[in-house]
């Protein structure tokens, strides 16, 4: 209908498109090199059906969403809070900017080897590995949409008088917004991969837990269903957590992309 | 009263004000008239207090200041009614006074209901002009301070966003601190009119006028104005302004523009 709506329609088409290319690339890898090598899609999707059947796939599942979920809401939270803190007060962030460069260098799978020394196979490893490769994701988003406030907006709400917490609700946050929302969606597909990965590394619960023992077994078809079963987590929670506010941001600029709107009344 | 006594100030690269005294008084129209960089807007920002002198110092005796920024300063996120509720909002009024206020305001400038929900965007130059207008005077001040709004509009828009400022000033006599570079524009606001030299600022002439709204006596009185040797030095022009004397004969010569007319008449 619209041409907003036509493109909608048109990026979604695309999208499938771009999805049904990719099974059609690894049906041909399963054809040329044989099941041993790459098991086809269908035989995936077959066998992850049946892990769900055989309330396998549950438990996994539950204990890698409880791992990435809440090391990323913890880092996503301390990383914010770290990054506007620092945004705010220069000194801050001159202390805290080194150590966030650091921790975001050290490689994940560093973290997660220290932190099976520290917390056991058994405990906290994963959560924690993700914590500590979100937040500084996080704090660099949160640090850059703090300092690149509008200072022109800063001022009209210091002549107007407005009181810290307007500001934050009616400048702060929608400037701050604009940056953090692409760094937390990068920290959010980081998740699953390290938690899955720090999963495998313990040989223990969960998706990666599960994936260190189709290995084990030699289980093509179960490692890719455990993979299919990731990328699906990571689709759902992008399309729950950040779609919404992604979509409240884009309506921001709505009026720029209709100049017919911006014609009317003008001289009055 | 707004009071600047004996001020100085400088930045790095020299003073921009050295012992500069001017007084605002409720209910007047005070127009400085400079060129570009000699100082009126840092008088400004002084006045609002968000600069302080190096010496002397600025009494502001208004109960309420507003601001009108050079650009309009709206927050792009929010509809024309809530930039305008800003203002009050920052005052504590709870949200349904606010929003009313607004919305009456925004009505008495022309905003449909459907723009008022538009944001800055969505809104011409001189909309938004009107939206930043509007976001001053909602929380009735009796000091307005003013820095070039217009400046960035074409002439009709400007013309209507003067005679605004002056029927809502008329109606209800706040003094204006109103900073501007176009002579024309300064005449037909000012109750009293100071221009400005170049860098260090000093008032070079200060006079009472009656506002004129009549497009053809408006160049007359800008002419009358350059003609005076210190206000056409003091805005760079040497002597008699070769450039706009033309322009100014042109105009009165001219037939009447009839959106001015009906804008000076109504």
């Amino acid at each position: 209908m619209t041409p907003s709506r036509l493109a909608r329609v048109a990026r979604l088409l695309l999208g499938l498109a771009g999805l049904a290319a990719l099974a059609l690339a690894w049906e041909a890898g399963h054809r040329a090199f044989g099941p041993f090598v790459l098991p086809s899609p269908v035989e995936a999707a077959d066998t992850l059906i049946r892990l769900f059947a055989d309330g396998i796939a549950l438990p996994a599942l539950r204990v890698t969403v409880a791992n990435a979920l809440g090391g990323f809401l913890a880092g996503a939270v301390l990383g914010t809070a770290l990054g506007v803190l620092a945004g705010l007060s220069w000194p801050v962030g001159a202390a805290l900017r080194p150590v966030m460069t650091i921790t975001l260098g050290v490689p994940p799978i560093a973290w997660v080897v220290l932190a099976l020394l520290w917390f056991g196979p058994q405990g906290g490893a994963p959560a924690f590995t993700v914590l500590v490769t979100a937040m500084p994701i996080v704090f660099a988003g949160a640090a850059q949409g703090v300092c690149a406030r509008d200072p022109k907006l800063s001022e009209m709400a210091r002549v107007y008088g407005a009181p810290p917490m307007l500001r934050l609700r009616a400048l702060l946050l929608p400037q701050l917004l604009d940056h953090l929302l692409p760094a937390l969606a990068t920290a959010l597909a980081f998740a699953w991969k390290v938690s899955v990965m720090a999963e495998v590394l313990g040989g223990g619960t969960g998706i990666g837990g599960a994936i260190a023992e189709a290995r084990a077994h030699l289980d093509l078809p179960e490692t890719m269903a455990w993979i299919l079963l990731v990328v699906l987590l990571l689709l759902v929670f992008d399309g729950i957590l950040l779609s919404p506010i992604r979509r409240r941001l884009a309506e921001r600029g709505e009026g720029a992309s209709r100049p017919a709107a911006a014609r009317p009344v003008g001289a009055g | 009263m707004l009071r600047f006594d004996k001020i100085s100030l400088g930045f790095g690269d020299g003073p921009v004000l050295k012992n500069f005294s001017l007084e605002v008084l409720p209910g007047e129209v005070v127009v400085l008239l400079g060129r570009s960089g000699c100082g009126k807007t840092t008088l400004l920002r002084l006045a609002a207090g968000l600069l302080r002198p190096d010496a002397g110092r600025v009494a502001n005796g208004f109960s309420r200041t507003a601001v009108v920024f050079q650009e309009p300063r709206l927050l792009p996120w929010s509809s024309a009614r809530e930039n305008v509720a800003f203002a009050l909002a920052a005052r504590g009024v709870p949200p349904a006074e606010r929003d009313a206020c607004a919305k009456a305001l925004l009505a008495r400038f022309g905003f449909a209901a459907a723009d008022m929900e538009k944001r800055p965007l969505a809104l011409s130059g001189g909309m938004q002009s009107r939206v930043a207008i509007a976001r001053a005077l909602v929380v009735e001040p009796d000091l307005v301070l003013m820095d070039e709004p217009f400046a960035a509009l074409d002439i009709g828009l400007r013309r209507d966003l003067q005679d605004l400022v002056r029927e809502t000033v008329e109606s209800t006599r706040r003094a204006v601190l109103f900073v501007t570079h176009d002579v024309t524009e300064a005449v037909r606001l000012a109750d009293r009119l100071v221009v400005l030299s170049p860098r260090p600022a000093k008032i070079v002439h200060e006079a009472r006028t009656v506002p004129v709204v009549d497009p053809a006596r408006i160049h007359m009185a800008a002419a009358a104005l350059l003609d005076r040797p210190e206000v056409s030095g003091a805005l760079m022009l040497s002597g008699r302004p070769p450039a706009a004397t033309p322009v100014e004969e042109g105009y009165a010569e001219m037939p009447a523009v009839p959106d001015c007319v009906s804008g000076a008449a109504g």
